[in-house]
Parts: C-alpha cells; sequence; structure tokens
C-alpha cells in the first residue's frame, strides 16, 4: 500500500495528480482509511457545518440535519430527503431538436430528436449541471444510486453512523 | 454402477456438477468449503501453484498465437485459455479475450449435462468444437476447441482455448454480421462436436470444416492453434500433479475458486457501499430502411435498463428487467454472451489484481428475463452479433460500480463508460488482378480494439486505447491489417475530432480512417456502431455522452483520376457539415445518421470512411481546466466551436506558432454567460415532468420508441408499475399487445 497521506488525496480530488504520481494509487492496495480521510478532508472544504454521512456526487452529500438524512450540493442547496431522487428537485433542460443537439456536437454525431433526448440537470442554486441523461422522450428520471447507509456504517464500517 | 464413470471416486460427470451446485446452493461456498485450509496451512506452495499454473495459461497463449496465421489472432491477441474443474468452472485464465473464460464453462456444462459422458464419450486426446451460442458462447465468430485432461482414469479437469475467426461463413463475408435474422444466417455451427482423438483432429471434420468457410487456411490454423494451447496447459497440469500430487491438486483447484469468490466479496466490500444502483442504456437497431428481409424492417431502440444491489454480505444481485423484447435482428444474446460480459468487466473494476476465476461469477446474482434481448429462450433466432446489445447494456454495470467506487472515496477507479467497439470496416471480395487473382479475402480488421474509455473522476479517459471485451486491448498496426484485408487499402488514419464525451475531465478521444477499394470485385462491404441513440448510459455526475458514429461512403469516384494527377483526395470528415469528400471527389456520396448498414456492393475506386468512438465525460464541463481544453485542441480532440458552446473557452489559432491560445478574460466572460444561459433555459422539475408527460401522453413520440415502451411494459410488471406511477397514467396505459 502507497503511503497515500492527506494531501495527496486533496490534490488527486482536486486533479493535480500527475500520472505517476496517481498510477501507484490505482495498483496498490487500498488503504482501509480511506472513506475517513476523504470524508475528513471534504468535510474540511465545505462552508456548512451539517456531518457528511457519504458522498454521493462530484458536488452532493448525504447530510444530517435536524434529525434527517438529506441530500445538499457544495453551494448549500438542499434537496431534501436522500431516499428520494435528487433529480426531481432540478432544474432541467431537454434538448431535443437537432439546432439544441448541434449546438454541443457537430451535425450527424448527436443522437437523432426522434429516437433521444438529452436531459441536462442543473442545480437550482449553483446552476453547476449536476447530471445529463441521454434517453428516448418519455423515459422514467433514473435514480442513480440510493446508498444503505447504516448497512454501511453498522456492518462494513462495524460502527453507528455519525448521526446515529 | 458403471465402469465407465470418469469423474472423481467413480462419479459420473453430472453427479459431480450436480453435487456442486447443490453444496453451493446449500452453503453458499464453493463445494462447501468456507476455509482455505490449504492456504492457511501452506500459503507459499499454495500462492507458487496457483502461479505456475496461471504462468503455464499465458505461456501457452503466447507460444500458440504465433501458430495461428489470422491478424486477428497474431497482432492484436484475439485469443484466451482457461483451466476447469471437472464441472466446468474456471480456475486459472490466460491473458487476452477473457470474456470468453466463462462461455466456455457453459459449454462443458452443457457437454456434461447432455451425457456426452455416455455418448459420444468422453476420453484421453478427445477434441471437441463449439461455437454454438445457446451452450455457451458470445456468437458463431468465436471458436472453442476443449479436451479433457485425465490422470490415469479420472478426468482432472479441461483445457480450452477461444479464437475469433475472421469470416464463419454466414449471409455475407466478414466477422460479426449485421444482415442475420434468424439461426440459419449465422454462419456454420457447432455444438459442442467432437472433432478428433489421441490428440489428431480428424481430417473428415477440416475437410468439412474448411468448406463452410470463406477462409479455409484462417480456420485450418486457428484450430492447429487452439490445440496447441490446449495441449501445452494439458502438459503443464501433468507436470503439476506430478510435483504436487493428484490429491494436492484436487483440493486446490476447488479452493481457489472458492478463495476467487470470497476475494470478490471482499473487494465488493472494500470498495463499495452497499445499496441501489441504477442506470439506463440503449442502443439503436435503425433496421426499417436497411433490411432485406421483410420480417426485419423494423426500427428498434433496445431498452437496456440495469440494476444492481450490492447486498449486506458483500455479493451483487444485477438485473436486466425491463429489458426490451427479442428481435429479428443480429443482437440477441444467449446466456454465455451475458455471463461472459458481465464477468469480464467485474474483472476489470474490482478484482483486476487478484485471483481471477469463475468464483467472481459465483459472487454475483444474475436476472435475465425471458423473452428479452438477455434471454430470448429461442435457439432459431440469430446470435450473430449480441455485441449490439450486451456491450452498450454493461456500460451501465460500469457506471453503477463507479457511483460506489466514488461514494467509498476510490475516484481514481471510477470509470464512467466505454464506447461501443464498432465500425470495424467489414464485408469481403475477390481479388480481380495481382498475385491472388481469383481468391477470395475478406475484410478482417480489428481495430475497433483501441475505443475511448470514460474518463474517471479524478483524470481524463483513455484515448483508443480500450475493449470491453479484451482487458489487453490494442487496435494493432495499420500496415498489418492493409497487408492482411485484400481489397480495402488505407489513405489515412488520425484523430477524430469531437469524439470525447464533454466533462471536467473528458471521455478517450478517438480517430478515424478513409480506405478506399483496389484490384477487386463482388465486394460486399458494411459497417456497424450506434448512430440514432448515444451509446449506452452516457456521462457522469454532469459528464456528456459521447458522439455518436455515422455512415459515410463514396461511390462510382473519379478517385483514379485523382491519383494519376496526383491531386488532393480526402483523409478525413473533420467537419461532417463541410466535408472534404465533397469538395475533393466526384461521386455519388453518402451520408447517413445511422452507421448500422446492411452490406452494399463496392467497386474499385469507391471510398469509404469509418471513425472510431470516444468515452463519456465526467463531470461539468464548466470545470475543466481551459489549460487542459488548450491541450486538447492542439491535439486535435475538439474544435473552436465545440469549445466554445461546451466549455466556455475563448481560443485563437496563432498560425506563426500552429498552436492555439486561450483567452482568460474572455473564457471567464464566455463561462458566466453560460451559467445565465443556463438560467433561462432550463425549467423547474415539475414544468419538465408536465412536458414529458404529455409526449408520451398525446403519443407525440416516434414508432420506435413507442414500440420500445410497449415492450418493456409487458415484459416486466415491476417495470410498468414504477413507469406508470412515475408519469401518474392509469395501468392500461399503454397496453397495447405488441
Amino acid at each position: 500500500m502507497t503511503g497515500e497521506d492527506k494531501k495527496t488525496l486533496e490534490r488527486m480530488i482536486n486533479g493535480e495528480l500527475k500520472w505517476e504520481e496517481l498510477k501507484p494509487i490505482i495498483s496498490d492496495k487500498k488503504d482501509p482509511n480511506r472513506f475517513v480521510n476523504i470524508l475528513e478532508i471534504l468535510q474540511n472544504k465545505m462552508e456548512w457545518n451539517e456531518k457528511i454521512l457519504i458522498p454521493l456526487h462530484e458536488h452532493l452529500y448525504v447530510i444530517a440535519k435536524d434529525g434527517e438524512r438529506i441530500v445538499k450540493c457544495d453551494c448549500g442547496y438542499e434537496f431534501g430527503d436522500y431516499q428520494k431522487n435528487w433529480k426531481l428537485k432540478c432544474r432541467v433542460r431537454v434538448r431535443d431538436t437537432e439546432e439544441t443537439l448541434e449546438e454541443l456536437y457537430p451535425k450527424y454525431m448527436s443522437s437523432h430528436p426522434d429516437w433521444m433526448e438529452l436531459r441536462e440537470f442543473f442545480c437550482p442554486g449553483c446552476f453547476t449541471l449536476l447530471d445529463t441523461e441521454s434517453v428516448p422522450p418519455g423515459y422514467p428520471v433514473v435514480f442513480n444510486f440510493l446508498p444503505d447507509i447504516d448497512a454501511f456504517y453498522e456492518n462494513w464500517l462495524g460502527r453507528k453512523a455519525p448521526d446515529k | 454402477m458403471s465402469n465407465n464413470k470418469i469423474g472423481w471416486n467413480q462419479k459420473s460427470l453430472k453427479e459431480m456438477l450436480d453435487e456442486s451446485e447443490s453444496l453451493f446452493k446449500d452453503t453458499g461456498h464453493y463445494h462447501g468449503i468456507d476455509k482455505l485450509s490449504l492456504k492457511e496451512k501452506d500459503p507459499f506452495r499454495y500462492e507458487r501453484a496457483y502461479a505456475s499454473l496461471r504462468g503455464a495459461l499465458v505461456s501457452a497463449r503466447e507460444t500458440a498465437l504465433h501458430v495461428a496465421a489470422s491478424p486477428i489472432v497474431k497482432e492484436i491477441g484475439e485469443l484466451c485459455f482457461g483451466l476447469y474443474t471437472p464441472e466446468g468452472d474456471s480456475l486459472v485464465v490466460s491473458t487476452g479475450i477473457l470474456v470468453h473464460i466463462h462461455t466456455m464453462s457453459e459449454a462443458m456444462k452443457f457437454m456434461i449435462r447432455n451425457n456426452y459422458e455416455e455418448n459420444p464419450t468422453i476420453n484421453h486426446g478427445d477434441i471437441f468444437l463449439n461455437n454454438d451460442p445457446e451452450c455457451g458462447n458470445v456468437h458463431t465468430t468465436d471458436v472453442q476447441t476443449i479436451i479433457p485432461i485425465f490422470w490415469e482414469d479420472e478426468l482432472i479437469g479441461w483445457a480450452g482455448g477461444v479464437t475469433h475467426q475472421i469470416d464463419i461463413g454466414g449471409i455475407s463475408p466478414g466477422h460479426t454480421l449485421v444482415s442475420c435474422v434468424q439461426r440459419f444466417d449465422d454462419g456454420v455451427y457447432y455444438t459442442c462436436l467432437k472433432i478428433g482423438s489421441n490428440d489428431i483432429i480428424w481430417n473428415d471434420h477440416m475437410q468439412t470444416a474448411k468448406r463452410s468457410v470463406r477462409t479455409p487456411m484462417y480456420w485450418e490454423l486457428d484450430e492447429k492453434c487452439r490445440l496447441a494451447g490446449d495441449l501445452m496447459i494439458r502438459d503443464a497440469v501433468l507436470d503439476f500433479i506430478e510435483r504436487e500430487g493428484v490429491e494436492y491438486y484436487k483440493k486446490f483447484v476447488r479452493e481457489a475458486i472458492e478463495e476467487g469468490r470470497q476475494i470478490m466479496q471482499q473487494r465488493v466490500k472494500e470498495r463499495l457501499i452497499p445499496g441501489r444502483y441504477r442506470a439506463a442504456s440503449f442502443m439503436d437497431l435503425p433496421f426499417k430502411e436497411e433490411a432485406w428481409q421483410p420480417i426485419a424492417k423494423v426500427n428498434k431502440i433496445s431498452n437496456q435498463p440495469l440494476e444492481i444491489i450490492v447486498r449486506n454480505d458483500g455479493s451483487i444481485y444485477l438485473s436486466f428487467d425491463g429489458a426490451s423484447k427479442w428481435g429479428h435482428n443480429v443482437a440477441n444474446c444467449m446466456k454465455g454472451a451475458m455471463e461472459g460480459g458481465q464477468w469480464v468487466l467485474l474483472t476489470q473494476i474490482l478484482i483486476y489484481r487478484d485471483k481471477v476465476n469463475d468464483g467472481a461469477y459465483l459472487a454475483v446474482e444474475k436476472n435475465y428475463p425471458p423473452g428479452t434481448w438477455s434471454n430470448p429462450g429461442d435457439p432459431y433466432l440469430s446470435y450473430q452479433a449480441p455485441w449490439g446489445n450486451l456491450i452498450p447494456a454493461y456500460t451501465g454495470m460500469m457506471k453503477c460500480i463507479s457511483y460506489g467506487l466514488f461514494s467509498r472515496g476510490f475516484r481514481e477507479e471510477v470509470v464512467s463508460g466505454y464506447s461501443f467497439t464498432g465500425d470495424a470496416i467489414q464485408g469481403g471480395g475477390i481479388y480481380s488482378a495481382g498475385p491472388l487473382k481469383g481468391e477470395r479475402w475478406s475484410l478482417s480488421t480489428f481495430e475497433i480494439s483501441g475505443q475511448g474509455l470514460g474518463a474517471s473522476a479524478v483524470r481524463d479517459g483513455l484515448d483508443h486505447g480500450y475493449a470491453m471485451w479484451n482487458p489487453e486491448a490494442d487496435l494493432g498496426d495499420v500496415e498489418t491489417w492493409d497487408l492482411f484485408q485484400g481489397g480495402v487499402v488505407y489513405l489515412a488514419r488520425r484523430i477524430k475530432p469531437n469524439t470525447p464525451g464533454h466533462g471536467k475531465y473528458r471521455g478517450g478521444g478517438n480517430y478515424a480512417g478513409v480506405a478506399y477499394i483496389a484490384n477487386s470485385k463482388q465486394i460486399d462491404f458494411f459497417g456497424a456502431r450506434e448512430g440514432m441513440v448515444f451509446h449506452g448510459c452516457g456521462g457522469m455526475h454532469g459528464g456528456y455522452p459521447q458522439a455518436t458514429g455515422y455512415r459515410l461512403y463514396a461511390k462510382n469516384t473519379n478517385l483514379e483520376e485523382i491519383f494519376q494527377q496526383q491531386k488532393p483526395y480526402p483523409i478525413s470528415d473533420d467537419n461532417p457539415n463541410d466535408g472534404d469528400f465533397e469538395k475533393l471527389i466526384k461521386g455519388k456520396i453518402t451520408r447517413k445518421p445511422n452507421a448500422l448498414i446492411y452490406p452494399i456492393m463496392l467497386e474499385n475506386y469507391d471510398l469509404i470512411y469509418f471513425p472510431m468512438g470516444g468515452g463519456p465525460g465526467y463531470g461539468d464541463p464548466l470545470e475543466r481546466d481551459p489549460e487542459s481544453v488548450r491541450q486538447d485542441l492542439n491535439d486535435g480532440f475538439y474544435t473552436q466551436d465545440i469549445v466554445y458552446n461546451v466549455y466556455g473557452v475563448v481560443s485563437q489559432f496563432n498560425e506563426k506558432l500552429e498552436e492555439w491560445n486561450i483567452d482568460q478574460e474572455a473564457t471567464k466572460k464566455r463561462r458566466e454567460d453560460i451559467l445565465s444561459e443556463r438560467k433561462q433555459n432550463s425549467v423547474p422539475f415539475e414544468e419538465f415532468w408536465n412536458s414529458e408527460r404529455k409526449k408520451i401522453i398525446d403519443d407525440r413520440v416516434s414508432e420506435q420508441v413507442k414500440v420500445m415502451y410497449l415492450e418493456s411494459l409487458n415484459l416486466s410488471e415491476n417495470w410498468a408499475k414504477e413507469f406508470r406511477e412515475f408519469w401518474d397514467v392509469p395501468d392500461d396505459f399503454l397496453k397495447e399487445v405488441n
């Protein structure tokens, strides 16, 4: 296992590691403390104080707040109960015409509107692009990931979740 | 008790298989082994044993590929070998196209369940041939040679090897055909057939086999290549037993598979988070205008919804519930193909540095719903190109596992997906001039092994270097393909702009080729990759899907005159809206948004173009470092207009230095403008929901979209329930019988 210190992890999160530095981290055995270390780094980066339970996404976290578990963006926007799809609180743009798709892709190099549309899900707080969905028109919004938080902490980490 | 039982302790192979499956079902452990006693007692001997067998298999592959003649096998190593228990469970694998390791396992179990022990009998020196997807294969083009390994009177295991053929005698020349609609179009089928004894391939089989394909020399030498590798493995196993003793071998093979299963669960617990993961992937099958056969003239979208449950004990449940119906097309998948696909991806994502064997297969519970493309249940359909569904479908698995890896903190392991290994130029013809005049040639290029990999959460995706079915992907040397693919001559191979999926980290980029037809006649040509839909399940965490493919070719050209006059000819199609084909040549130029085409006839001096795919992106493109975008421009991966629109990067080209520069201030302003555009052009979720709902309520979707919903709603109660609840539509909504 490489001696991965928190500074190196923070540089990795920031995309600052060169390939020569990243390769050993990929190839070597994993640090069993990685989750705890990453959580600490992320918590220190946030401008809000609620405890992060699970980092869900590049910008989203399941946090403990007032006895509830909610999804929160690093900008501070709160999406509500983590058991409900956070995308259902997003601002959405649908690209379902050749004109809007060709803003992003050259002609012939994107899906055809008769077959598929491209959805963009934005954080209503900071308008960061949180997710895209390339799906046929009328496809139900996909719920990407629903973590089993208590099973994770109690059965895999051997301790209660920080809010328990 | 029969005297001719060849299993251990005077059991039949079927009795051994039944017992093994029963023990696993009852205990959850392979053969009921919960304690790795050999490993605990003497770990050095145990690891040395594994390493020596592993080394023997890698050595067998590296040696055997030099027996083959096929460039697919020799150039990029499109073969692999496995060592199996008597029950057909893989224990150790070689390097190479590992997707086939578990498919051979299914073939061995087929022979056992169908009582091959009694008839045609299984003896030392026997040779079996299989390429039937129904009993364990991906498609007919992947051909397996399987031999039993005996120690005294007991079958101690099996060795198996696979190579990919250039041609399998199907409806058209080539290796992954697009125009088959039934089994009888797929080419020659060998259903676990005994083809030799005493280590000799029977002459009558070889005579028949060579007449069943268009490339008899490749067939013969590839068959000898597979057998050579198998025999090397058999020798290595017998040496092992001489050295370590048969009792140690018998215990070791089972323990190593149980260890593989335990490792898989340990990796899951080490790297993921329990919970429910979902992804929605798609593939277009635009055959309405393409197909010759009336029954196949249908446009279809394959729905490939994937749900993965990571359970408390570290096991995985994987389900394609809600998948579309099978079709009268080439993309149907049998169980072996589905198992091979999921297994090979897991070996790359989670257990790449561990013991890779069927233990990983046992750690995953699968649901391939009957009646869907993932489990049609009808052997008379075509299974010639299951990759058409399998490859995009399993992008979902890569993304789902990556959600878990990200949340657990292993951002360096995240991969957002991959490109379709498609658009190989395919077909064949007959030489009309030169020393090989009158000989048939088949197009063999396997450049498709070099696709774009998806971005990770800390870096860009790998450029032109990934194939989901072969962890050692290699696109090969253009000079080699040129030598072997007959009348198709390369004019250019260079980076294709705007192929990578956009993101904070972009997907891997890719290249495109231009070739022309020479010295040939009666040339069939076809190609396949996604075109009407984005590939698989797209980007991750705000990243975009990679660009789609399209079809471009020119017939009846003036290329001969251009060559004679030494005028410029097309070497790319950098801007499809203003292409060099139209500017530089005269002829009938065809551009189609669908990349998947049925065979067409080409003639000398016709021109073809084939762009490979990039990988999907990760994260919001506005967070991409402008310096990285500058590098993308200099490398030719993106064009100025696209980086302005997507990345908000304002750039100028310095003609003198021949490099791109970034206007930092203008870029800052452009990015602020894009954020404002996002506010203006987006709507609250409720408004989006109402608008989308109206599309289906008012029947404003195309026929292929409607059929896709009808199929999924009819095939899965759960999927139908969630669909109708999400859109708040009645239970009888879209209940037509399709």
